[in-house]
């Protein structure tokens, strides 16, 4: 009997060893050496000429805070956070007006998928000839009458609308995504309830907001919850709107393309980016911890 | 809530109920209206980045004068060619760069599903010591702090020597806390008496495995397959890093902004070659879309 327990425990190891020696090497060890890393100092001529990581303490993470441009990082990450809550309301509204009864539902909840499953690279491609000058948001506007042709310029070049457009393409390429996770969460909200809501007269926005965002809180904490990490990580947006510069005028510069262009784009130090690193993730920590309170809070009153 | 407290007071109004219904089935043909006007308009919004660059694609560039930005004749291309398509191969080697997303997309659909069908079943199905300690760390990186693992990956992987190749771009994503949680919930779905008989038949765990689970959680398999592969194929930001040294390997995803990054880059072109790249992502989509969703919200209850 017990010959056949640890046959079966090297069978389970066995079955186990591909993911945990990949998870080990390249998900758990990452992090904790990473870590490592932010208290020392190491760059790639260390690398080069094999020394090991050599310890400074708290040396990097002074260097980093007193650094202008990771604080106009963590700035412009955490303006990037405003994209949360319209993101979250605008999906659970789309979700609920695609969850109606009627004819073609379907098409249009895999039309609003489309840019879920687009690449952020194209997605970079296309809107770049939107926001141009000469481009189709410009044309629209003017249109509408907003703009005479002198007054046009380049969203993506301009440093006060540059951050919000890329934003906008954030919200396009998400809210097909938490609509879908809405979906699942409306599910079970009893179809009665509503219609009780509709025959004592509550129009559309009260039905709204008084039955279906309370009873969805969960479905929404775990969608702010994931948004706002994904906010405050922004990064690969940047890199593909701006080729990594954060520019213009560093206005799209984000907290996390500090590190990527401290370690790979231009300075090649492991040490203070994995510091930097750490202190967004302090960030992000914290963040979450306020949404999971804003959201018990709201759900006791 | 309090709303549903206030209802009787209403129950005094029902005499006019009839002048009431006509005035109801209107209204109710007025929100109908308004909720499809609406649902038009996200369509749009949603679609017309795509449907734009469709529509350049298949502009025939030779027709005089023509600008992607003649509004709004660039919208409705006078004249239609497939020639761009042929182009985007011939002057910007695009198929070099459509092997290599065949061939990471390729590896990775397949090194998941085996990777993440192997480690399930024992987390499902058999009794060994540490088993909730290995499921906990494996549930436990989907929280971890990752935004720098990257650093530490492209060292590993110099280090390795697999930095630039296929290799050093799929290794690290194999192995994910979704698929393997994916899987387990399928096995777990599955009569145990069915292996319970297999054993007594004498069939070892790899059989029963091979016989018998994975044929029967094939939904599953085929969700986190779908899933994997529209993600590997359209993923940006991990490619880019693990192939910084060897631009040979660039899947499409990376490929296409560098092309576009070139200076007098042909706007017909890139469109040409971001419509060739979004083909086979629909596709699957539009085959698999319910699977794709359930993958999805798999995803997250993960």
């Amino acid at each position: 009997m017990r010959r056949q327990a640890w046959t079966t425990s090297l069978i389970a190891y066995a079955f186990l060893a591909p993911a945990l020696v990949l998870m080990g090497l390249f998900t758990f060890y990452p992090v904790i050496y990473g870590a490592y890393l932010g208290f020392t100092e190491y760059t790639a001529a260390n690398l080069g000429s094999g020394e090991p990581p050599r310890w400074v303490g708290l040396e990097n993470f002074a260097q980093v805070l007193r650094d202008p441009l990771f604080q106009t990082g963590i700035w412009n990450s955490l303006k990037y956070l405003v994209v949360v809550p319209i993101l979250q309301i605008a999906s659970l509204a789309v979700a609920v007006l695609v969850n109606q009864k009627l004819p073609f539902m379907a098409f249009f909840r895999a039309g609003y998928y489309i840019p879920v499953i687009t690449s952020i690279s194209l997605a970079a491609v296309m809107w770049e000839w939107i926001f141009q000058k000469d481009g189709f948001l410009n044309w629209s506007l003017r249109l509408l009458g907003f703009f005479n042709q002198g007054g046009q310029f380049n969203w993506l070049l301009n440093e006060r609308t540059a951050l919000w457009v890329i934003m906008l393409v954030t919200f396009w390429r998400g809210f097909g995504y938490y609509m879908v996770l809405y979906l699942a969460g409306l599910q079970g909200i009893p179809g009665e309830l509503e219609e009780a809501a509709t025959l004592d007269g509550a129009s559309a926005w009260q039905r709204f907001w008084k039955i279906i965002v309370p009873l969805m809180r969960p479905t929404i904490l775990l969608c702010s919850l994931l948004s706002t990490i994904a906010a405050i990580r922004v990064l690969e947006e940047i890199l593909v709107f701006t080729g990594g510069t954060g520019g213009p005028l560093n206005s799209t510069y984000t907290a996390l393309l500090y590190v990527y262009n401290k370690s790979l784009g231009l300075d090649f130090n492991y040490g203070v980016a994995s510091a930097a690193g750490l202190l967004i993730a302090l960030v992000g920590f914290g963040l979450s911890y306020l949404n999971f309170r804003i959201n018990r809070e709201g759900g006791e009153r | 809530m309090n709303e549903l407290e206030s209802s009787p007071t209403r129950l005094g109004r029902l005499p006019e109920a009839v002048p009431l219904r006509r005035r109801a089935v209107w209204r109710k043909g007025v929100s109908i209206t308004l909720a499809y006007l609406i649902l038009l308009a996200i369509l749009a919004f949603a679609a017309f980045p795509f449907l734009w660059t469709l529509a350049i694609s298949i502009t025939d560039k030779r027709a005089a004068g023509i600008s992607i930005y003649d509004f709004p004749r660039s919208l409705f291309p006078p004249a239609i060619t497939l020639s761009n398509f042929v182009e985007v191969f011939e002057k910007l080697k695009l198929g070099k760069y459509f092997v290599n997303s065949v061939v990471i997309t390729g590896l990775t659909v397949v090194g998941t599903l085996i990777v993440s069908a192997l480690a399930a079943y024992p987390l499902a199905r058999l009794r060994f010591p540490g088993k909730n300690l290995i499921f906990g760390a494996i549930i436990a990186t989907l929280v971890l702090p990752t935004e720098t693992s990257f650093i530490v990956n492209v060292l590993t992987l110099n280090k390795l020597h697999l930095l630039g190749t296929y290799w050093g771009v799929v290794l690290p994503i194999v192995a994910t806390a979704f698929g393997i949680f994916l899987m387990r919930q399928a096995y777990l779905a599955i009569p145990s008496t069915l292996m319970e008989a297999a054993r007594i038949d004498g069939a070892s765990e790899l059989q029963i495995l091979w016989r018998i689970m994975i044929p029967l959680s094939m939904p599953s398999l085929t969700a986190l397959g779908i899933f994997t592969l529209v993600n590997t194929w359209n993923a940006y930001f991990w490619p880019s890093v693990a192939l910084l040294t060897n631009e040979e390997l660039l899947p499409m995803s990376v490929a296409i902004l560098k092309l576009k990054g070139q200076f007098n880059y042909d706007t017909f072109n890139v469109a040409a070659g971001a419509i060739l790249m979004m083909i086979p992502v629909l596709l699957v989509f539009v085959l698999a879309q319910r699977l794709f969703m359930r993958g999805l919200e798999g995803a997250v209850k993960g």
